[in-house]
Parts: C-alpha cells; sequence; structure tokens
C-alpha cells in the first residue's frame, strides 16, 4: 500500500511511532525480566553452591605436619632430631613463566643440575596442588638475604624455613636407625585414606630402620589451619587452627656409650656387631660397618653419592648384623653341644680320639679337623675350648639333623629373632625337607657333619647370634631383641629346658675356658679383664678348599679369607650382655673379633674408672599378658 | 483527543514554558538528573568497594561525572534543531576519523582504537559515533516520509554499517555492536516492516555461525568458547566469567554487606572496578542491590521513552528513542556479560563502572534528551 509521497503524514508518523516505542518498552521490560530471573537465579536458586565456591576460593584448608618425634638412645642423648632447613620453594600455581623464574633464582643462588633436575622430577610426578615444590635446601643467610630482596620479582616464590630430620652422629646409627627421606606420591597410594588425610602435609617418611619400623609412632597427628588466602595465594588471616598433634620421642634400648665403642673396635674392617642385654632383650648396640651418612638421604640423594654407595664393593648400604647371611662356624659347638647333652647322645665323662679328621664308616672322605695333625683325646670341655672340629663331626653324625634343627631353632636360628625392625633375615637351619624343597636332593650324611660344626648349608645373622648367646647366657630364657625402651615383647616361644639343668652351668663354664683358659682360643680377650666372660670363637669359610689342598691364607685373596666370628656373654655368674661379632675375612674368631667383643663388654659393664659396674636393666612397663609359667 | 493532548493540558506537564523552577531554567529534566545523580552516588558508593578502599579512584571517577554533568549541561541549552543541522557534518568528521584510526592508529592491548590529536591528547572517535551515528540516521528518516520504503532503509543501513565495520576492524567488537544497534534502533523505531525485521533475524541466525568462522579475531572467538564452556578451562579464560558468577551467587538475597565481599576485595575478581563491577555490587549487596540498581536504570529508561514520547518532531523522536535503548542495551550487554548470559564484550556498566569515555558519552546522550524535552514549544499541527 502506497501513501502519497508529497505530504508528511505526522499523524499516521506518530501512530508508527508510539507503537514501536511501546514494542521497545515491552523489550526492554521483558529483558530486564530476563535480567532479573538471571539474578535471581545466581542468587537465590545456586546461592549456596556459590557461596561454597566462594568459600573454597578464599578459604583454604592447610594440613599442619606434626613434628616428628624425636630418637634417643636409653640415657636421652639426641640420635634422630628436628632443625630448620632454609629451602627457595616454588608454588607452581603462582608462578608466572616457570623458566625464566629459575633462571632468575640460579642468578641468585647456586643451582646445581642435580637440584634442577630433582626439582622437574618433582614437578612431573603427581603432587598436591598449591603444594611448594622445594627447588633447593641448606641455603645460606647470604642466599636468603638475596631471595627476599627480590622477593616482588619472583612470583610465587618464597624461602621456609622446614623442619628437616637430622641425625647428628651420623654413620654411628645409620643400620639401625636407618633414615627418612621424602614422602612420594607411591606412598600416599599405598596408605589407607585415614592415613592419607594424616600425612596430609608430612614431607618425610620413615624409610628404614627404627625410623620406618615406628614411623606410626613417630609420625603424630596431623593437623589443620584454615586460612583465609586472596587469588595470589597469600594468606591474610588464619580462621581456625587445630594444631597437631607432634609424633612421640622415642627412647631405644640402645646405648651410645656401647655402640660408639662396638662401631670403633671394627674399625674401617667390615662387620657387624650385636649386643643383646640377655636380662631383658635390650639391644645395647648395633653396629654394621661400613655405615653411610643417613643425612644425605633426607632430602633425596644426589645420584653422585647414591652412585658412591651402590658401586663401593664394601656395600655400606647393606645392613651386615640384620640380613647378612654368615655361615655361624666353631660358634654354634656351644649348642650343638648342649643338645648332644640333652638327648644323651654324649657327655662330659665320654672321649673319641681326634687324629685330625672324621671318617664316616665305609667311606673314603675325610672331614678335617683345623688342626691338621688332631687333638688326641677329647672331651666336650676340651672339644668346645679348643673348637675340636672332629668330636662335633662325631656328635653331629650321632645327634642326626632332625634333633640338631629341632634343638636349634629354639635359639632362634632359622627364624626371626622379632626384633623391632623390618626386613629381618631368617638365616638358615637346613633340614631334610628344606634341603628337598629348595635343592630337590635328599640329604646325606655329610651336610649333617658340616652342619654339626656350623658350615655347610647353615646360616646365621650376626643378630641371630646374639639372640642365640643371650638365650644360652640366661639358661634358656627366651628374650626378643627390642629396641624401642617402652615395649615389652612377648617370648617368641616357650623357654628352653634341659633334661639336666647343669648342663647350662657346665657349659657356661666350658665357654668362660674359651676366654679364660690357658689353651682357650679366645684367651686373647682375658687380658686385665676385671670380670669373667664366656664365648665362642668362630671361623666361617667363604672358599671352601679342596680334598687334597692344604689352605694357604697368603694365596687367597683377602676377599676369600675366612670370616672371624665370636659370640659372648659376661658377666659369667649374672651375664648382663651377650655379644656377637662378625669381621668378614678376619680370619680368625679369636684374635680378630675377640678384641671387638671384649671392648664392648667393657663399654657396657666398666665404669669410668674402668671398676665393674653392672648397669641394672631398663625398668619396663610389665607386657601384657605376659604369662608363660 | 489523544492521549497526549490530554496530558499536554494538564497543568505543570511538559516543558520548560510551562514551569519555572531552577532546573528548567537550566534546560534541565529534574526527574532524569535526579535519577543520573542517584545512580553516580550509588556508583561511588560500590566504586569505593571494588577499588579496594581507594579514596583516590572514587575522587577520579567522581570528576568524570562532574565533567560529565557539565557536558550535559551544555549539551541541554543545545536546542534540537543544532542537532538536527549539525548531524550529518559530524557524521562525516566522525568517518574520516576512523579512517584516520584505522591508519595511524595508537595501539593499545591489540586494538588500535585510539587517535592522538597533538594538543588534545588521545581520544577513541569511536565515542563521537554513538551519538552521532543514531543522530544521523535520525536526520535522514526526518527527511523522509515514514515508514521507510526499502531504498531508504538501505540507505540508512549504509550509513550504519560504514562506521561499524571501520570501528569492528579496530578492532573493537563491543562498541561496534552498540553503535549498530544504536543505528537499528532507529531504524526500528522509523517503522521498518516486521517482514524486513523477521528476514534480519533469520539472516543474523545464519551469519551467526559463519561470521564466528571466518570474521572473527582470534581473541573474539576464544570470549565466545569461554561463554559457551567457562569451566574449559577455568584458571584461564573463564576464570573472569566463574569468579563473577560465584561472586553475585554468594552474594544471596541481601549480600555480604559493603566492603566485606570476599571475592572482589581478595582478588579473585578481575576487572572489579570496571566492566565487572556488577558482580561487586551483587557480592555485597546482594539481589536487593542489584533490584535498586535494575529500578534506578528503568526509571532513566523510562523517562527516556517517556522524553522520546513526548518529542514533537521526527528527529527529535527517533534520536531519544534510540539513545534511551541504547543506554538500555549498555544495561543489558554488561548484566548479561557479568551474570554469565552473554559472551564476554567489553561493555561497562553505564555510569558506574569505573573508566574514562564511556561516561562523557552517556551523560552528553542525556544532555541531548533533556535539550529535546525541554525545547519543546506548545504548539499544535
Amino acid at each position: 500500500m502506497r501513501r502519497p509521497l508529497t505530504l508528511k503524514d505526522h499523524h499516521h508518523e506518530q501512530r508508527i511511532f508510539s507503537f514501536r516505542l511501546l514494542v521497545g518498552a515491552l523489550l526492554v521490560v521483558a529483558l530486564s525480566l530476563v535480567l532479573v530471573g538471571r539474578m535471581v537465579w545466581l542468587q537465590v536458586s545456586q546461592h549456596s553452591r556459590y557461596t561454597t565456591l566462594s568459600d573454597e576460593n578464599r578459604v583454604q584448608t592447610q594440613a599442619v605436619p606434626p613434628p616428628r618425634g624425636l630418637i634417643t638412645d636409653r640415657n636421652g642423648e639426641i640420635l634422630a632430631a628436628n632443625r630448620p632447613d632454609f629451602a627457595v620453594e616454588l608454588i607452581i600455581e603462582q608462578v608466572p613463566d616457570l623458566e625464566a623464574t629459575l633462571t632468575r633464582i640460579g642468578q641468585l643462588v647456586t643451582l646445581e643440575p642435580d637440584d634442577l633436575e630433582r626439582f622437574r622430577k618433582r614437578l612431573t610426578s603427581p603432587r598436591r596442588p598449591w603444594d611448594p615444590i622445594p627447588l633447593r635446601g641448606r641455603l645460606g643467610e647470604e642466599e636468603i638475604a638475596r631471595l627476599t630482596v627480590n622477593q616482588h620479582r619472583l612470583p610465587g616464590v618464597r624461602v621456609a624455613a622446614n623442619p628437616v630430620r637430622h641425625y647428628p652422629h651420623g654413620k654411628l646409627f645409620s643400620h639401625v636407625l636407618g633414615y627418612v627421606n621424602r614422602l612420594s606420591a607411591e606412598d600416599l597410594d599405598a596408605m589407607t585414606l585415614t592415613e592419607q588425610a594424616d600425612y596430609a602435609g608430612t614431607h618425610y617418611y620413615g624409610r628404614t630402620g627404627v625410623e620406618r619400623y615406628y614411623e606410626h609412632r613417630l609420625h603424630g597427628q596431623v593437623g589443620y589451619r584454615q586460612v583465609e588466602t586472596n587469588a595470589r595465594g597469600r594468606i591474610l588471616r588464619v580462621l581456625e587452627e587445630q594444631p597437631p598433634v607432634p609424633g612421640e620421642n622415642l627412647r631405644l634400648t640402645l646405648d651410645m656409650k656401647v655402640q660408639q665403642a662396638a662401631y670403633d673396635a671394627l674399625g674401617d674392617r667390615r662387620g657387624a656387631v650385636v649386643a643383646i642385654d640377655p636380662r631383658d632383650g635390650s639391644v645395647l648396640a648395633f653396629v654394621s660397618r661400613p655405615g653411610f651418612e643417613p643425612n644425605l638421604f633426607v632430602n633425596g640423594i644426589s645420584h653422585q653419592d647414591y652412585a658412591r654407595y651402590r658401586e663401593d664393593h664394601d656395600n655400606p648400604l647393606f645392613n651386615r648384623a640384620l640380613q647378612g647371611r654368615y655361615p655361624p662356624g666353631s660358634t654354634v659347638k656351644p649348642f650343638i653341644g648342649l643338645a648332644g647333652l640333652d638327648a644323651g647322645v654324649t657327655d662330659w665323662e665320654r672321649t673319641i680320639f681326634d687324629p685330625g679328621y672324621y671318617q664316616l664308616e665305609g667311606n673314603p672322605h675325610r672331614y678335617r679337623d683345623w688342626k691338621r695333625w688332631g687333638h688326641g683325646w677329647v672331651d666336650m670341655n676340651k672339644a668346645v675350648v679348643q673348637s675340636c672340629d672332629t668330636y662335633f663331626y662325631d656328635l653331629g653324625f650321632k645327634l642326626g639333623i632332625a634333633r640338631m634343627h629341632h634343638f636349634l631353632s629354639d635359639f632362634s636360628l632359622g627364624q626371626p629373632t622379632g626384633i623391632d625392625l623390618y626386613n629381618e633375615s631368617a638365616g638358615l637351619l637346613p633340614s631334610k625337607d628344606w634341603k628337598r624343597a629348595a635343592r630337590g636332593t635328599p640329604w646325606f650324611h655329610g651336610d649333617t657333619i658340616n652342619a654339626s660344626i656350623g658350615q655347610g648349608f647353615m646360616l646365621a645373622t650376626p643378630l641371630q647370634l646374639a639372640t642365640a648367646t643371650a638365650i644360652l647366657a640366661h639358661h634358656g630364657k627366651q628374650v626378643t631383641p627390642t629396641l624401642a625402651a617402652d615395649e615389652l615383647r612377648p617370648p617368641p616361644r616357650p623357654d628352653i629346658e634341659l633334661n639336666n639343668d647343669d648342663d647350662w652351668l657346665r657349659m657356661e663354664h666350658t665357654m668362660e675356658e674359651v676366654v679364660h683358659g690357658s689353651r682357650g682360643t679366645a684367651r686373647v680377650m682375658a687380658e686385665d679383664a676385671p670380670y669373667k666372660m664366656g664365648a665362642k670363637t668362630g671361623t666361617s669359610q667363604v672358599f671352601s678348599v679342596g680334598q687334597e689342598e692344604t689352605y694357604n691364607e697368603e694365596e687367597l685373596a683377602e676377599r676369600l679369607l675366612d670370616h672371624a666370628l665370636i659370640i659372648s656373654f659376661a658377666p659369667v655368674e649374672h651375664p648382663a650382655i651377650a655379644v656377637a661379632v662378625l669381621v668378614e675375612n678376619g680370619r680368625h674368631g679369636g684374635s680378630t673379633a675377640g678384641p671387638v667383643a671384649r671392648q664392648v663388654m667393657d663399654a657396657w659393664l666398666l665404669d669410668d674408672n674402668g671398676e665393674l659396674d653392672v648397669p641394672p636393666p631398663l625398668p619396663r612397663a610389665p607386657a601384657s599378658g605376659d604369662s608363660t609359667p | 483527543m489523544s492521549v497526549r493532548e490530554t496530558l499536554r493540558q494538564m497543568p505543570g506537564q511538559g516543558g520548560p514554558s510551562l514551569g519555572n523552577g531552577l532546573p528548567a531554567r537550566l534546560h534541565l529534566d529534574a526527574p532524569l538528573l535526579a535519577a543520573l545523580l542517584l545512580l553516580a552516588l550509588g556508583g561511588l558508593t560500590v566504586l569505593y568497594s571494588a577499588g579496594g578502599g581507594s579514596m583516590e579512584m572514587v575522587l577520579r571517577q567522581a570528576l568524570r561525572l562532574g565533567g560529565g554533568l557539565l557536558v550535559l549541561l551544555v549539551l541541554a541549552q543545545i536546542p534540537p534543531r543544532s542537532y538536527r543541522f549539525w548531524a550529518p557534518m559530524i557524521y562525516a568528521l566522525g568517518v574520516v576519523l576512523l579512517v584516520l584510526v584505522v591508519l595511524i592508529g595508537t595501539e593499545a592491548k591489540g586494538a588500535a582504537r585510539w587517535l592522538h590529536i597533538p594538543g588534545l591528547g588521545r581520544f577513541q572517535p569511536a565515542e563521537i559515533m554513538k551519538l552521532a551515528v543514531p543522530a544521523m540516521v535520525a536526520w535522514f528518516f526526518s527527511e523522509r516520509n515514514l515508514p521507510p520504503r526499502l531504498t531508504d532503509v538501505l540507505v540508512a543501513l549504509a550509513l550504519i554499517f560504514l562506521p561499524v565495520v571501520l570501528i569492528a576492524v579496530q578492532p573493537d567488537l563491543g562498541t561496534s555492536i552498540l553503535i549498530a544497534a544504536a543505528g537499528l534502533v532507529v531504524l526500528f523505531m522509523a517503522g521498518l516492516s516486521w517482514r524486513l525485521i523477521g528476514l534480519a533475524v533469520v539472516a543474523l541466525m545464519i551469519a551467526a555461525p559463519l561470521m564466528y568462522f571466518f570474521v572473527l579475531h582470534d581473541y573474539q572467538r576464544s570470549r565466545v568458547d569461554t561463554f559457551l564452556n567457562p569451566e574449559a578451562d577455568p584458571r584461564g579464560a573463564g576464570w573472569n566469567i566463574i569468579q563473577s558468577k560465584t561472586a553475585i551467587g554468594s552474594g544471596g538475597v541481601t549480600g555480604k554487606g559493603w566492603l566485606e565481599g570476599t571475592q572482589s576485595r581478595l582478588d579473585f575478581l578481575p576487572e572489579s572496578s570496571t566492566d565487572f563491577i556488577l558482580a561487586v555490587l551483587g557480592e555485597e549487596f546482594g539481589l536487593v542491590g542489584f533490584l535498586l540498581l535494575m529500578t534506578i536504570y528503568l526509571v532513566i529508561v523510562g523517562r527516556g521513552f517517556f522524553i522520546s514520547w513526548q518529542a514533537q518532531e521526527t528527529f527529535s523522536r527517533l534520536l531519544a528513542a534510540a539513545l534511551t535503548m541504547t543506554f538500555f542495551i549498555y544495561i543489558f550487554v554488561n548484566v548479561g556479560m557479568v551474570s554469565g548470559l552473554l559472551p564476554v564484550v567489553g561493555v561497562p556498566l553505564p555510569l558506574v563502572s569505573y573508566g574514562g569515555t564511556s561516561i562523557v558519552t552517556l551523560m552528553a546522550s542525556f544532555g541531548m534528551l533533556m535539550s529535546m524535552h525541554t525545547h519543546r514549544r506548545l504548539m499544535s499541527y
């Protein structure tokens, strides 16, 4: 419909316009209602959701890690402590340009390639968001100052003082205390949800030794802190706080003085010393040499350091006392002897003639005595004192492997002693069943004969030998070696009852003669001793000598020399210490291991003036359900 | 007798010739001025909190508002016929300046929007066009018979989209949309046939995806992406919108209280004093605060429509309606984007957001509205 072109129809225009204005106004109203509706939806329907989001934004719950418990020896000497370490840390979520930031930090403090590598590894491994990642620890005062001054140019970078585990005595306790190191994602994965919650915020985790075994007591309980932060993560105020429960301080049965004596006495030789108080199973010294520097592991050991330990032929990371399996050699003779006496196979009066070897009837094989020309007429006493092999070949053969196995088991040979450390080796106490299962071959008489002098298949750890000695020294009373002073642990099996109780005493006196007798194999130990001690030496073959060969120790490489062993206890009347010493390739138990054992016993039994002063056993809370009648 | 005539005969209604108060003598419209002052005052209150308690920011904004009021006062004195007379020339000047911006403009944040004029400092020619484009189209239609014929529509579209394209290439999507809207409102008010409107809507629906893929810059496209799915990148592009929704939503009905908004005060909300200031209001004053703000806005818009309705000739009528509608589009786009209804385009909350040129432009448009209202003559046609 066309209208005239010439004249403006004002009324018509006005009507159209008014209508359009009305449409416009209605549109405004409609769109306003849309906006209001949107706001109502956000502020009323979704209010609680957005309140939560807003609170999550500003309120952060931070886990406050509990301080780890200290570890002391029985006299309160601190063996593991926490000390502040100043470290530069990055909160990745707040760092705008990581590479530039790292470069800038590198200009302010020295960053080793190792630091960066470790940092990048932590960066890529799964972690909690907003968790600071340490870049370098052990900052010096000057470095801290440089970082602090440049803080404003380094968003997301901070210097934090974190408690770091510290072992003031370093190598001395390395194998018994173990060490903590950084808690890893794998550690967390392996935990239950409750444990994970408890470890929120914790940086360290007991990895080996006492630190590992008593992790649950040393760790404590996590605390929480609700803080209000701004968008850059800066804490503005603390809203609520629940302090952590600190980890328990752990007092060990170890005695610093005895440990030090054992460590020093071993010197630079490879070996192990375990000293136990037979009265209660307290472990007085627990040394494996060489040790390692535990402080290196705490914040992640560097590649070079770790490689150095791994490539060291002396294997410093190996816990010889706990896991070293050695043929016990002649140190088993007192136990075999008791077994024979108890079984009635022999008695104290019976003698045999030792021509320097032992032969089974109808068999040409000669089992040689260590003394080529033999000991002549030998009884039990002489066989132990002079360590006659032939006597024990004969006795072992008569006793048989089954009875031998049964009797020695009661001394915790062939099974873990139950010490409060993980990964204890059980050693090996051979039996017919074992050989069939493990080797698939039947048991031979020769196996029994080898076992009767602690060779052949038989293997024991220094810890087992010390435990067995403690049991013997206390006339069959069972003990479980224990490191935590407040743990009284039930014995693993009933006490050993001999048919003739006198045999204990006589065997003890026989062992006393090993030290104090004129022909004893450990008589070197007796020098100027203000107390009486019992002992039994041993050598364990590393290298087996062929039938017609003679043993020429000069020609053997040092590493193939026999290991030197000794088990000992003192004072004979009321034993307060049992010691097992192993010196790898130390050749002679008496001359090499004996003096070590003596120094350990002196450290425990003598006062500062060299007078005998037997310390009383640790007072302990009676164990619940301790009732072996 | 029409309603309008009835109203005109009522005492105390209408133009300055009917009243003798101070506002009337200064060619000011009292209700509109009161609403604007109330809005400015409320805006400053929110700004104080949004700026983290910075009095300096508030003073600078107050100064700017004062300047805007001065512009309003001056423009209110100029009679509408002068606007009508100057509209084509200002429009032409604006287009020339826009071409200059494209050629020699100063870059800021990846877009060349500014023009440096020695002695005058820098300014955005696009701001002039917010007024010049609707004025030009209104002038064009005031010379024609209404409703417009197709050729007139095409000419009007050309007049609108020449500057719009020049601004869009700067690139400044927000401003070009607002200017296009201002021009199109004139077209609509002039009586554009519903059939053409329907056609345009259909064309737009087809064009939008094509625009997205072939015309938009990467940063503009990412804004649209973010709008469609803000949670895709909560720490990056989606951060603004998530945080502003959180701020508004957590405000609830009554809000957290003035200076108590954690989202803005703890820096979670970016642009909290400029484009996203509504989120601060929503957080601290809640739905109540928002409804109050909307009420003031709607009073202003309503008054604008009333002025437009009362205007006596086509130019004023169309321009007043367009300026009023543009003002509302500001509000709608800003509230829509801050509340997550619309993609983020840089449109400030009118007269509340902290910032320069838009305040002056808006005050100028209200000055023109007042001029139209107060220069009416009692006449019949």
